[in-house]
């Protein structure tokens, strides 16, 4: 029933004269119409991202607008609308709390060791992977190693520790050959390796997907022709393969640099307390225990912020970076 | 005539190419026996690494007392075979219900969130239309900064959903990424159809109930696995805005009875005695995590052949 665009401004046009639309010629549909045009043929498509808006503006701007608790003498009793501003005592209060910066320093660690650990997994997987050539071996590996990305932290975590942990499988085995007291799950100098595993485990098959992809868009002529000019197997990795997925790589590694501040919080505050907080408070636990735990509410809404805004630059920053190396990046300047 | 020796000359040696399998690229050389010896060798280290774990847990989950206590924890080898772990848990009590919240979160938010999207992903699929640049920045900004914990704590708390389900299904009911996902794929859809459609007087509901829905059924079961999965994972919201055990969801129960060794009460579990030949706290604990690898399973096989096009989709336009 909805008349289009066109149909509406050729039968309406000549008939009245006085609009603005009717005076314009239009060759182009869809542009210079009056905003009552357009209005009545998008309508449809407003009414239709509507719900998405609402839930966005309630559940994600208003809370924005929540930080502003972190310039207040915040106490839920009281409430924000009573109470005192007082400036930036909160975000100076965060930056002169050692455990902050130790949080800050735990969660750029992280990031750095499994930027080492983790990041290249996927791409020597994909490689692995790409040289099978037996359709069904392939998509069985494929169907396996997605599987994780899947289950929850808490069963990742549940399941390295029945492995792993004092109780656990491995334990046993250790402790039949006379090695006893073997427990990853509450060692804090053996942490970084054992959360960097469980990234592996949940994720680094999932990650594979992507470069998969890219993989297949190279033009086995280019494969051939590399074969002529003499490349041999490393040859054509690196002279095909990896330049194909090169662009692939970049935008993974400014999108985790851009993530910097971001690290696993669901597995972190899953183990914070059998590794103590020594090792694992990362920024996010820090907000969390020093907030929800605490009620510094105020405090922990700053030190919230900074991370958010630090985040934000990072993702910006990164994006930029991408550019000057010639990617597309996360957005593109339009 | 020289055209016909022309293809045969060609065809000829591309078959005496072809070695031990079809599938193998001419350019590749013969397999050596090292790399493929090697080959075979990684990729089953990595199998094994995925289901190894898995098999253990089922294994224990249905493993006797005494198997368990002969294997002195998780089960290897396979001994005794009983279900009375899983009797035990889902004959009522915490773990019953936790499921039963589970599957109302998961299948209530899973609904919700997929409708809202293709809404706005629909809604955002014609460039032109009006306020559509900054509708899509509304979206975007949401992906680039966080509210953050607290701010959304004391919302949620404001509202009144502390101990409410829908604390857990509302904050995170739209995801942009999901939303941009289904959107990319709905502009690749040709507009010619959706034009033809228009100039017979279908409006934009009729379009995508009739042209576009049809057309995009992988994608769709994509987004709403990658919803559905969220909802069924997540426990750090319950851990947050539900203080009422009656209403935990499975994953926080698996947290605090599996991980963390608390006896829930009620629960029935790790309490039960040895000599009477009930299961010991163990099969029990592998019981509730089988509890909650299964709906995945059950799921993925379905959906996992559309992953590249969904993630694919997203990665490239997100």
């Amino acid at each position: 029933m909805t008349a289009t665009a066109t149909q509406t401004l050729t039968t309406s046009g000549p008939d009245t004269p006085g609009r603005k639309s009717a005076a314009t010629p239009k060759p182009a549909p869809g542009r210079k119409l009056s905003l009552r045009h357009r209005l009545r043929r998008d309508g449809a498509l407003l009414l239709m991202v509507l719900p998405a808006v609402a839930l966005l503006i309630v559940f994600a701007y208003v809370p924005m607008l929540g930080n502003v608790i972190a310039w207040l003498d915040y106490s839920p009793y009281v409430g924000i609308i009573d109470s005192v501003w007082i400036g930036w005592d909160n975000f100076a209060r965060v930056f002169q709390n050692a455990t902050f910066w130790h949080a800050v320093a735990n969660t750029l660690t992280i990031t750095a060791f499994q930027l080492v650990f983790y990041f290249p997994i996927p791409i020597i997987l994909a490689l692995l992977l790409n040289s099978v050539s037996t359709p069904w071996v392939r998509s069985t590996i494929q169907s396996i190693v997605y599987l994780p990305h899947f289950f929850s932290w808490v069963l990742v975590v549940t399941i390295f520790q029945q492995i792993f942990g004092g109780a656990g499988l491995l334990h046993r085995v250790l402790a039949n050959a006379g090695f006893d007291g073997f427990d990853l799950m509450t060692n804090p100098d053996t942490f970084l390796v054992l959360i960097t595993s469980q990234a592996v485990w949940k994720d680094a098959g999932w990650g594979i997907i992507i470069f998969l992809a890219a993989l297949g868009t190279v033009n086995p002529e280019q494969y051939e022709a590399a074969t002529m000019d003499g490349a041999g197997k490393w040859g054509r990795i690196w002279h095909v393969t990896l330049p194909a997925i090169r662009p692939t790589i970049i935008l993974l590694l400014i999108l985790r640099l851009g993530d910097a501040l971001t690290v696993g919080f669901e597995q972190l505050i899953l183990q914070r307390d059998a590794v103590g907080a020594d090792a694992a408070e990362v920024l996010d636990t820090y907000v969390y225990y020093q907030g929800v735990i605490n009620g510094d509410w105020a405090f922990a809404a700053a030190a919230g912020l900074v991370k958010g805004v630090v985040s934000l630059l990072l993702v910006l920053g990164a994006n930029k970076l991408a550019h000057l190396f010639g990617e597309d990046g996360v957005y593109r300047k339009s | 005539m020289s055209t016909r020796t022309h293809t045969e000359s060609l065809t000829v040696p591309r078959r005496t190419r072809r070695r031990s399998s079809p599938n193998r690229p001419a350019w590749e050389g013969p397999p050596t026996v090292l790399g493929q010896t090697g080959k075979s060798v990684a990729l089953i280290l990595v199998a094994l690494a995925v289901l190894f774990p898995l098999y253990t847990v089922v294994l224990t989950s249905v493993s006797s007392n005494a198997t368990v206590n002969a294997a002195g924890g998780m089960v290897v080898v396979p001994g005794e075979i009983t279900f009375s772990a899983y009797r035990q848990i889902l004959s009522g009590g915490i773990v019953t219900r936790s499921v039963v919240v589970s599957v109302i979160i998961t299948a209530v938010g899973t609904i919700l969130s997929t409708v809202v999207s293709i809404l706005a992903a629909y809604g955002l699929s014609r460039p032109n239309s009006l306020f559509h640049r900054t509708i899509l920045f509304v979206f975007l900004i949401t992906m680039f900064f966080g509210a953050g914990m607290i701010p959304m704590y004391l919302l949620v708390s404001g509202l009144g959903l502390i101990d409410s389900l829908w604390a857990l299904i509302l904050p995170g009911a739209v995801s942009a990424f999901n939303v941009l996902i289904l959107r990319s794929f709905f502009m690749g859809i040709n507009p010619s159809i959706t034009e033809a459609a228009r100039i017979d007087g279908a409006g934009d509901w009729r379009i995508l109930w009739k042209i576009v829905l049809p057309m995009s059924g992988a994608v769709i079961a994509v987004v709403a696995l990658f919803y559905g999965v969220g909802y069924f994972n997540s426990f750090f919201n319950a851990m947050l805005y539900i203080n009422d055990n009656a209403k935990w969801p499975l994953q926080l129960v698996l947290r605090s009875y599996v991980l963390q060794g608390v006896t829930l009460p009620g629960s029935g579990a790790g309490q039960v005695n040895v000599e009477t030949g009930a299961v010991t706290g163990l099969p029990v604990k592998m019981a509730i995590m089988v509890l909650a690898l299964v709906p995945i399973l059950l799921v993925y096989p379905f959906v996992q052949r559309h992953f590249t096009k969904g993630v694919i989709f997203g990665a490239i336009k997100g």
